[in-house]
């Protein structure tokens, strides 16, 4: 019996993941298929005859979109960084006063929905003439991943032997010094889950995306995806291609990344 | 914490220190120097970019909102910045408005719905991934597809495979000879449909979540229970629920707070449509706001301070569990 055990457990296990994937099968599946058969009954289970077309489609229209997306990923993932990993020193190591409170804030700052966030930034926007720019929407973006780059910064850094500050200290290194030749190399792990999160909640952003730059000439891939939805509803396949080529970065991360994404997943809720 | 361990050569000089920790037990004389305002300057330094960061971008932009909620911001108003004091006005009017027990009703159904089926799979699958098997990583990796795709593509994914004509789902019903279900367009189904795909959304969450709670719990329990002859069912009951306790009531918490937020699932499949059909408290104040050529914004934001008041009472219940956690 112990032997067949892990087998039948493999097989249920395919089964499961075959079914909970079957959206993501299927968006691939309509993005190869012609858009003659879209509308076929019953739909096609497997692209027979498989066509670019909603791949050309992408690549003749969505290639600035994508593009603006990177930047903005990439723009929040320095603002994200920058700001999250000196006050996670701050709060682990250096003992801010004040530092229980301001935990506190960050974490009931990641309860705060988006839309409202959305509703204040464009107020702000619109008098300041932010409106519409990329550099708005990164500063938006990274509301997101802020908080939750301190709190994870702020724990792993908790568990940083004090020894090895105090060899520097000894060594003759100032806060800074310490800071940046001891903390954040050993932080590494940790900047790299904040850096994936940051990125992937920013390239995956729609709501700040189509409040504060709907009209901009710069448009992120998200709203791409939207536009094509309201405009035509024939074709399915090059909304699906958009969605299979934005799924990219999330698919990269996964086999580059998995454990930081697990890593990230567990980190606000799950303390030991 | 489960994310990351230190390098080797950080953690073999764990007994150089003894007690280095904040109490300052032996007098050694460099430590003694260093004036607790000087550190304390540094700490403020370091904190300073998030300090200015959180006022900035948080705290103005909160303001601002509850400024709008209490003004009456037309357009003209918005550019001119010349709005009416009305006080609680707009609370008033989103609490008589007819969207209001409609909204109430769909954000309940929405999350608490959500929520009990996201949960109960996710820690059946939890349960089921807990004894590794061949490929049992593999498939745990690929189960966070759904979670890290961006919501636009899994909403529009989901709102073609519902599609009343063309969709696969209603392909397949038909073949157990269920007829035509308009997912999207009946105000019958649309607030299930919108329940379906974001339960979808949310089983990685709680599978990745519940199944690191899991680990925790030594194998030797089980173990013992099962020499004891307690079935899989039972140690379930007797070992697995009850010591995943605090596990579950974080991630249940942390699901709703999740869940009262969401705009883009449902925006983009129904659009809170047809008519409030699927109209939470957060599409409602996304509609208002931007969903309609006439931008609303004093009702929207008088609903968005109504979910972030919410949002707070779920935040001091988060504290108070972590902190009974930690006493325990």
């Amino acid at each position: 019996m112990t032997a067949t055990r892990p087998w039948w457990k493999t097989v249920l296990g395919v089964v499961f993941t075959a079914l909970m994937l079957f959206p993501v099968y299927w968006m691939v599946n309509v993005s190869l298929t012609r858009t003659r058969d879209l509308r076929a009954d019953p739909p096609h289970w497997f692209p027979w005859a498989p066509t670019l077309e909603g791949y050309e489609a992408v690549l003749a229209q969505q290639l600035p979109a994508l593009g603006t997306s990177l930047l903005v990923g990439a723009g929040c993932v320095v603002l994200t960084v920058a700001i999250a990993a000196p006050a996670g020193y701050a709060l682990a190591l250096l003992n801010l006063r004040g530092g229980k409170t301001l935990s506190f804030l960050l974490l009931v700052a990641q309860m705060i929905p988006a839309v409202v966030m959305a509703m204040g930034f464009y107020a702000i926007y619109v008098r300041l003439g932010l409106l519409n720019t990329v550099g708005g929407l990164i500063v938006a973006d990274s509301t997101i991943a802020v908080p939750f780059g301190v709190l994870l910064y702020t724990a792993f850094m908790s568990g940083i032997p004090r020894e090895l500050l105090q060899a520097a200290r000894v060594d003759g290194a100032g806060p800074w010094r310490t800071f940046v030749s001891v903390v954040l190399p050993v932080s590494r792990n940790s900047t790299v889950t904040v850096a994936l999160f940051a990125f992937l909640w920013a390239w995956s952003d729609f709501i700040f995306a189509s409040t504060l730059n709907r009209n901009g000439s710069l448009v992120p891939i998200t709203l791409g995806i939207y536009s094509y939805i309201g405009n035509n509803t024939t074709q399915w396949n090059a909304i699906m291609a958009t969605a299979v080529v934005a799924s990219v970065p999330a698919a990269v991360l996964l086999v580059l990344a998995q454990r930081f994404v697990a890593a990230g997943v567990t980190a606000g809720a799950v303390k030991d | 914490m489960t994310m990351t361990t230190l390098p080797t050569a950080v953690g073999t000089r764990e007994d150089a220190g003894g007690a280095a920790g904040s109490t300052p037990a032996a007098p050694s004389g460099p430590r003694r120097r260093r004036g607790p305002s000087a550190s304390q300057w540094a700490a403020v330094g370091f904190a300073a970019p998030l300090l200015v960061y959180l006022v900035l971008f948080y705290a103005y932009p909160l303001w601002r909102n509850v400024d709008l909620s209490l003004h009456d911001y037309t357009i003209r108003a918005f550019v001119q910045g010349d709005p009416e004091f009305v006080g609680l006005d707009n609370f008033a009017a989103v609490f008589a408005s007819s969207t209001f027990p409609a909204a109430l009703w769909n954000t309940a159904f929405f999350t608490v719905v959500s929520i009990a089926f996201q949960f109960t799979i996710g820690l059946a699958l939890a349960v089921f991934f807990r004894s590794s098997f061949r490929l049992s990583g593999f498939l745990r990796a690929l189960f966070l597809v759904p979670w890290l795709l961006p919501l636009i593509v899994s909403s529009s994914t989901w709102a073609w495979m519902l599609n009343s004509d063309n969709g696969i789902v209603n392909s397949v019903l038909e073949s157990f000879g269920i007829g035509q279900i308009n997912w999207l367009t009946s105000p019958d189904t649309a607030l299930i449909a919108v329940t379906i795909a974001n339960i979808w959304l949310g089983i990685p969450f709680n599978l990745v979540i519940l199944y690191s709670g899991l680990q925790n719990v030594p194998g030797e329990v089980y173990e013992a229970a099962s020499l004891d002859g307690a079935g899989a069912w039972r140690q379930f009951r007797s070992i697995t629920l009850p010591l995943l306790r605090p596990v579950s009531a974080i991630t249940i918490l942390l699901g709703l707070i999740y869940t009262l937020k969401v705009v883009d699932v449902i925006w983009i499949m129904t659009t809170g449509g047809p008519g409030n059909a699927s109209t939470t408290f957060a599409v409602w104040s996304y509609r208002e706001a931007f969903g309609t050529g006439q931008p609303d914004f004093s009702p929207a934001a008088a609903v968005g301070n109504i979910l972030i008041l919410v949002a707070l009472v779920f935040g001091f219940l988060h504290l108070q569990l972590q902190r009974r956690q930690e006493a325990s």
